[in-house]
This record gives C-alpha cells, sequence and structure tokens, in this order.
C-alpha cells in the first residue's frame, strides 16, 4: 500500500530488460527492433536532427487543439442554449465521425498543401467532436434542481450559462480536453506521413524507408513525451480551474 | 394573503389534484402535513409554474396571479449551493442576478449572516461548512429572493435531529423577523407543530385538506407542553387515520 507508486516503474523496468535482453542475447538484428539502450542513445545523440521537427510538430498539435476548442465550444454553447441547432447538427456530427478521418488526409494535403495547415487541421478534425460532446453533456448533465432555481432566481440563458452550466460541465470538458490532447498528437503525425517536410511523423517515414529503426523508434519516444507533456498540462490546468474540488475532496 | 381554488392536475389521466382549495394568510405560517406521496412536491411545482396546472385559480392580495414566480421564494430539502461559490457569494446570488447593487447586496447578506450566526464563514467553500450551516446559508440565500412569501419543501428534513431543531427557531424568524408569509410542507408533526398558525392535514391523491388545526399558542412554543402534547396526540392520530392504521 505505502509503495504502490513503484510498481508502474517497476513493470517497465522489467519489460523494458526483457526487451534489451532479447535482442542482445536473442538475436535479434538491431534493424529490425533495436534494445532500448540503442534507442535512448539515438533519441539523445540526435537531438540536434530532432528538435526542429519535434517543434514544428508540436505546433501542429497545440494550433490543432487550439483550432478544436475555438469550434468546439461555441458550437457546444449554442447546441446546448438551442436545442433545435442540437437536433439539426447531431445527426451530421454524428455521421462526421463516421468517416474514417485518416482516409482524408490525402485530400486535406491536395487543398491545403504540404505545409502547417493540413496538419493543424487533421488534428482539429479529429479531436472537436469529442470535446464537444462531453462539454454538451457536461451541460446536459447538470442537476435539474439547479436548473429550477435558476429559473427562478430570474436568470437569463447566458447568465445561467455562465454562473450554472459552464462550471458545472468544466470537469466533463477537460475530462474530453485530455483525450483530445492525447488523439491530436495521431492526427498530427499520420499528417505528416501523407505529406510533408518538417516534424517528427516526416522524420519517422524517411528513417523507416532507411531501415535506421533506432531513429524511428527515438522519434516515437519524442512524440510520446510530447504527448504525456501535454496531458500533464492540461491537468495542471483542469486543477486550477477546479480548484473548488481539490478543496471539496479536502487537500 | 394567497388564494389558491379549484387547482386541479392530472398525470396520465390520475388527478393528483381535483379542485384543491387552500389559503396561506399574510404573514402567517401555514403548514400542511401528509402521507409520503400525496403531491406535496407537486403542488410546488404548479404554484411556481414549473408545472402547468390543468385548471385553478391563484390570486395574491385579491389580484389574481398565473404562478407565483415572481412573487415567492423557495427552499428545498436539498440546499443547493453551487460548490464553487463561497458562502456569501451562493447567498448574493439571488440579488446579484436581479442586478442589485454589489454594496447594497453585500451589507444585505453581512446582516443575513449576522442573524443566521453565519459570521466568519463567508470566505467558506459549501463542502467545507456543516450541514445545518449549508442550510442556514441556503435560508440566507431564499431571504434574498427578497419576495413576500417564502414555500419551504420539506427543508429540514436531510438534518439530523439536534441540527434540525436550532434550524426550526431559524425558519421561525421569517416570520417574526422578516415578516413573510409562509407555507411549508414537512413529514415532522412536532415541526409542524412547533411553527404553523394553521396546520393541515392533507388526504392521499386526489389531494385534499382533511383537517385544519388553528395553533394558537404564542411562539416559542415548548415541546414539553401538556398543551403541546395533546396537539400532537390529536394530529397524530388524524395522521394515522389518514394512513388507514
Amino acid at each position: 500500500m505505502t509503495k504502490t507508486y513503484l510498481i508502474a516503474p517497476a513493470l517497465l523496468m522489467t519489460v523494458l530488460g526483457i526487451w534489451e535482453a532479447a535482442c542482445r542475447m536473442g538475436g535479434i538484428p538491431a534493424f529490425i527492433l533495436p534494445p532500448p539502450t540503442r534507442i535512448l542513445m539515438a533519441a539523445v545523440s540526435q537531438a540536434p536532427l530532432l528538435l526542429p521537427h519535434a517543434a514544428t510538430t508540436l505546433v501542429e498539435i497545440v494550433a490543432g487543439i487550439g483550432l478544436a476548442l475555438v469550434v468546439a465550444i461555441p458550437l457546444a454553447v449554442v447546441m446546448h442554449i438551442r436545442p433545435a441547432v442540437e437536433r439539426a447538427l447531431a445527426p451530421f456530427l454524428i455521421a462526421s465521425q463516421a468517416i474514417p478521418v485518416f482516409a482524408l488526409a490525402p485530400l486535406l494535403v491536395v487543398w491545403l498543401g504540404y505545409g502547417l495547415a493540413s496538419k493543424v487541421l487533421m488534428a482539429a478534425v479529429i479531436i472537436f467532436f469529442p470535446i464537444t460532446i462531453s462539454l454538451l453533456e457536461g451541460f446536459k448533465s447538470c442537476d435539474r434542481d439547479y436548473r429550477i432555481l435558476f429559473d427562478l432566481m430570474g436568470a437569463g440563458s447566458l447568465q445561467a450559462l455562465r454562473r450554472l452550466y459552464w462550471p458545472w460541465a468544466l470537469p466533463y470538458f477537460f475530462a474530453g480536453l485530455k483525450v483530445g490532447v492525447s488523439v491530436a498528437t495521431i492526427g498530427a503525425v499520420i499528417g505528416e506521413w501523407v505529406g510533408a517536410q518538417q516534424g517528427l511523423g516526416y522524420v519517422m517515414i524517411q528513417a523507416n524507408a532507411r531501415l535506421k529503426v533506432d531513429l524511428v523508434f527515438a522519434a516515437i519516444l519524442w512524440l510520446s513525451l510530447m504527448g504525456v507533456g501535454l496531458w500533464a498540462l492540461v491537468g495542471i490546468v483542469a486543477k486550477r480551474c477546479l480548484w473548488w474540488q481539490n478543496i471539496q475532496n479536502g487537500s | 394573503m394567497l388564494l389558491i381554488q379549484d387547482l386541479t392536475k392530472r398525470f396520465n389521466g390520475q388527478p393528483v389534484m381535483d379542485g384543491f382549495e387552500l389559503t396561506v394568510p399574510t404573514n402567517g405560517f401555514t403548514v400542511l402535513i401528509g402521507p409520503s406521496g400525496c403531491g406535496k412536491s407537486t403542488l410546488f411545482d404548479l404554484l411556481m409554474g414549473i408545472v402547468p396546472m390543468d385548471r385553478g385559480r391563484l390570486a395574491w392580495q385579491g389580484e389574481d396571479i398565473p404562478d407565483l414566480r415572481a412573487l415567492a421564494a423557495y427552499m428545498q430539502q436539498r440546499d443547493l449551493l453551487l460548490p464553487w461559490l463561497s458562502l456569501q457569494k451562493n447567498a448574493a446570488l439571488p440579488a446579484e442576478l436581479a442586478g442589485t447593487s454589489s454594496a447594497l447586496i453585500a451589507a444585505s447578506v453581512q446582516d443575513l449572516f449576522r442573524i443566521l450566526k453565519l459570521e466568519g464563514f463567508e470566505a467558506y467553500l459549501p463542502a467545507k461548512v456543516s450541514g445545518g450551516m449549508r442550510q442556514r446559508c441556503a435560508l440566507a440565500r431564499t431571504l434574498m429572493f427578497a419576495r413576500d412569501l417564502v414555500l419551504l419543501d420539506e427543508p429540514l428534513s436531510a438534518l439530523d435531529a439536534i441540527t434540525r431543531r436550532q434550524l426550526q427557531a431559524y425558519l421561525l424568524l421569517l416570520q417574526t423577523e422578516f415578516n413573510k408569509s409562509i407555507l411549508m410542507v414537512t413529514h415532522d408533526v412536532e415541526e409542524a407543530l412547533l411553527l404553523a398558525d394553521d396546520l393541515l392535514v392533507l388526504t392521499a391523491p386526489p389531494m385534499r385538506i382533511c383537517e385544519r388545526f388553528r395553533l394558537k399558542a404564542p411562539k416559542p412554543r415548548n415541546m414539553a407542553h401538556p398543551s403541546f402534547l395533546e396537539m400532537k396526540a390529536r394530529v397524530l392520530a388524524r395522521l394515522e387515520e389518514e394512513a388507514g392504521l
């Protein structure tokens, strides 16, 4: 109970250890599966090469999240205040999720070119839906008695939105955003695979073609770290915005 | 005086209320008591216009009104405090939404918190104070509606017995200190006898008043007084009869 926080690192070390041993002693060639130590070395020694590409991918992800938020928040608010809008749009929103978004990637590159725009849009298209839906669900989860209270206090729909529904929905919103942040990384990388001159996805495609598998893994490692970093950042922002929940839970 | 006449409501053809009549005198404390599921909460939903009535007439001080939305403040069993607002801000909410000036709001809330013994807890979040304090804060918010009528829907039934006794004294202030006209629903006979001027016993649906007790004893009342005990026995007997015991 006291040392449960050690379980995850211990598990990781065990898996890495088995992997390392299998590569070193099991005769798996490094161009098929390099051992973890070699990936780590590549990730560090290739840092000057990877850094500008990582920066590009990060910009794409962050801009994609930003774009998704700019669309998702007003959309959820309008659908909440005007249920008719929700009824009108809901079938299309759901249908849009049935399209395999990755299939759109080549089209986006044709339409928007090899630069940032196609990747930003790719990331945004993937995540605006979960963010919209989680925010809308948050609005809808608001307790009937609280709604009635605000109604009886004579609150207008914008007042109720600001004072009641928005704070009420914030935990749902952040849950959606956390999912979105992880998925946005995938969107950006797929966009880069299809056609790019920059970014970690581009590095991976190039390295893969030359059988530099350790570099592919190094790029994946960097991507994962970025994903974890963004996820943690959202966690910190969420904690700040939901300060009252922390007090409630007695910390 | 609030006049309720011919109030009728059916749900799926089943009458919950059929020609219900009730008068709530100005500055009076009227208490409804009855078996659970007799439709008391529906009555409040109808009065507040949350659920439309099938038929009926409401009049306040001789003037017909569609519902009590603009006239009454409503307090429930649940405190309904917003967990992200301090006690002070929770209490201030109705006045703030009504656009009252913030200086005026601050002064009124300060007064109420002094009377309701919440002084010093203004900045606390609801989660950090006891259930009794939360309900007192809800009472302060109810008063901040600044309405003549107060509807109380079992406001104390979520509290423990001791806290409940304390809060009953505060509910009495609604009448004595703030000059409100009060309509309360409760399950607790002692609570009803402590607070009511008019105690009305309700029947199972369709809801109707089957007996009316006028309580003249001065308040605050003593629960150990023989006349109190005698009245309690009478009301309990009537309730048991109504419940078919």
